[in-house]
């Protein structure tokens, strides 16, 4: 099954923003797709409490995987998105 | 008039209006045998697809941008399919549809719990859902902050950071909540958006929604069934406070220019600075949480910077990493302290590992050079003189002119002579001070009265650095929720105390305390308040 290895790019790690991000982006593709950190087991990655239960945080590598018509550009898109720093572009916000 | 209830005033102001009831998180009603599957199916799916519409639509309607992701998350949480799945599954195993919907969260909530640190925080974001989940398929309103079309008292056993985030000023007149203390969340939140508030009101649990009551934020008083023309009088005088410290600007001076100055505690360049001298109090542990090894010296600076560009020359004081307790850092690895209120936290972590203490401070000095601020140190939970020396030589080493120390643990209080000896100033953490002294855990509710900033002892400590810096003509401010209360700025004047760093939205009221009393009426009040028996007492002489 095709699947992409990406560290997290966002600094305050797979949570809150990013995590939402990540999720909706997810929730929107074709496919379903599965993530996993090593050693776990993989989850939907249309699952928010799945995916914050994770508990990936900066810097932590994780897998995501898709099968069928389509799953590379569907993973090429969101690893891109879990590499970026999705806290950059946060206005005002005080944890 | 029947006499009015009585609490602690821990945000100033008048208020009138009817009362509403925060809503109470239903009981799991007993479980009930299910005949209809398809129904109960629907049932539950509707209540979880209405629980996120509702907070979909808070979170649209509320300004704050933190709180809107808060509640944008909870949407996708409630509309998880993992969790929608898992519902449906125990529903056609037999169970009703509230106890599927607790069964499916409880899941998770464990997930969390194990995972801890951020995670763990988030396990009150999960029971919110799941109360409004079983309320809705229970057949039962969503508990909550209500939402009832005009202005009104919210009242409430106590508020979590759930209830009230994107909590609309315009709409809540004011703050009762029965239990809650100074330091609590309701007080914190109730002086940064500047509504009245009273907790530990007892007589509170007998208000009922539509009951007219009227409110003195800074008394801690509540008086219930008042008349129309006392809700007229009570709106004009909030209205004469309101534009009184609205009026007022420039720095903290006594009615006879005596200078007390009136700084900001900040956590990040996005809070508020505005009306202030300064920054009193530069929290910097928003830059470690939830990281798995210590920021890099560039990002530290750049964070530093943002903060001293947006004062402007402005003093910063800046406070070294002050983890540790309440406020973990998963990689520092402090796991199995028994007790982390007493264990390794603030400074004492320079123990371990100085160089986490000597690198925040090069990129402290890096950003001061870059920016041209006047950037102040201070280090947190120090005990001794001789700590506090350490302290001064890494942060001269690093080029800092100038170093101080927080005052928090009765110890630094007590030789507070020898102290001030090491250091260029002190700043009291009113907070931690009385948290130590009392031995009363902050987040403790049961002991909020032991945490009241009028507390005698506490007020004596204050009184010992107050009249030490004086005498070593040197700076001591405090920092804690107390410096927000304009009822103590006189006292806290009059014990000697030279800056108070506070929320800056808590600056207004407090600038108006001092600007209405002399030096000479200060100086009379810190006398009878010290000779006061208790902190009731102590209020009495305020008036």
């Amino acid at each position: 099954m095709p699947s992409r290895t990406v560290t997290v790019g966002s600094r305050s790690g797979l949570h809150a923003r990013p995590a939402a991000l990540f999720v909706a982006a997810a929730g929107a593709a074709a496919l379903p797709v599965k993530i996993n950190i090593e050693g776990r087991k993989p989850v939907p990655a249309n699952s928010m409490l799945s995916v914050l239960s994770l508990g990936a945080k900066c810097g932590t590598a994780v897998t995501i995987s898709a099968d069928g018509d389509g799953a590379d550009a569907v993973l090429d898109d969101l690893a891109a998105l879990l590499a970026r720093d999705l806290d950059a572009d946060e206005v005002g916000s005080d944890g | 008039m029947a006499e009015p209830l009585r609490g602690i005033g821990v945000s100033p102001g008048f208020a009138a209006g009817p009362v509403c009831r925060a809503g109470v998180a239903p009981r799991l009603p007993a479980p009930r045998a299910v005949s209809d599957v398809p129904a109960e199916l629907s049932g539950a799916a509707s209540a979880l697809r209405a629980v996120a519409a509702e907070l979909d639509r808070r979170a649209s309607a509320t300004s704050d941008a933190t709180a809107a992701e808060i509640l944008r998350a909870q949407v996708l949480m409630a509309e998880d399919p993992v969790l929608d799945e898992a519902v449906a599954d125990a529903i056609r195993a037999g169970s009703d549809a509230p106890h599927a919907i607790d069964a499916a969260f409880a899941v998770h909530r464990q997930a969390f719990l194990d995972a801890g640190g951020y995670l763990a925080e988030r396990v009150a974001d999960l029971d919110d859902l799941r109360d409004r989940a079983v309320a809705v398929s229970s057949g039962l309103p969503m508990p909550g902050i209500p939402s009832p079309g005009h202005p009104f008292v919210l009242v409430a056993t106590d508020l979590a950071p759930a209830d009230t985030a994107g909590l609309d000023p315009a709409q809540v007149l004011a703050l009762v909540t029965e239990a809650g203390g100074p330091t609590s969340h309701t007080a914190i939140l109730a002086r940064s958006l500047g509504i009245p508030a009273v907790v530990r009101c007892g007589g509170a649990a007998g208000l009922r929604d539509g009951m007219v009551v009227a409110i003195d934020g800074a008394a801690g008083a509540v008086r219930v069934g008042v008349d129309e023309a006392t809700v007229l009088d009570t709106r004009r005088r909030e209205e004469e406070r309101r534009s009184r410290a609205a009026a007022s600007s420039g720095p903290g001076r006594t009615a006879d220019g005596w200078a007390v100055e009136l700084l900001a505690n900040v956590g990040s360049a996005a809070d508020p600075v505005a009306g202030a001298e300064g920054v009193g109090l530069f929290r910097t542990e928003l830059l470690y949480l939830d990281r798995e090894k210590a920021p890099s010296h560039e990002e530290q600076v750049e964070a530093y910077a943002a903060v001293f560009d947006a004062l402007g020359g402005r003093k910063v004081v800046v406070r070294t990493l002050d983890a540790g307790a309440d406020k973990p850092l998963p990689f520092l690895d402090q796991a199995g302290e028994p007790n982390p209120a007493l264990g390794v936290r603030g400074v004492r972590l320079a123990r371990r590992d100085p160089a986490l203490v000597d690198g925040q401070l090069a990129a402290i000095a890096a950003a001061a050079t870059r920016t041209g601020a006047t950037a102040w140190v201070m280090a947190p939970m120090i005990a001794t003189p001789a700590e506090a020396r350490d302290f001064v030589t890494r942060a001269r080493a690093a080029g800092l002119a100038s170093a101080g120390v927080m005052v928090e643990i009765p110890a630094a209080a007590l030789r507070v002579r020898a102290l001030l000896r090491e250091v260029d100033f002190l700043s009291i953490g009113t907070n931690d001070l009385s948290q130590y002294t009392f031995a009363a855990d902050r987040m403790a509710g049961e002991l909020a009265e032991l945490l009241d900033p009028w507390q005698p002892a506490l007020l004596d400590l204050v009184a010992a650095c107050g009249r030490a810096g004086r005498e070593a003509g040197k700076p001591v401010g405090i920092c804690g929720e107390a410096a927000a209360d304009p009822g103590l700025a006189p006292v806290f004047a009059g014990l000697g105390i030279s800056s108070l760093s506070m929320p800056a939205r808590a600056i207004p009221a407090v600038r108006d305390a001092l600007a209405t009393h002399t030096k000479a009426d200060c100086e009379r009040l810190a006398t009878a308040v010290l000779a006061a028996e208790d902190p009731a007492a102590a209020r009495a002489v305020v008036g």
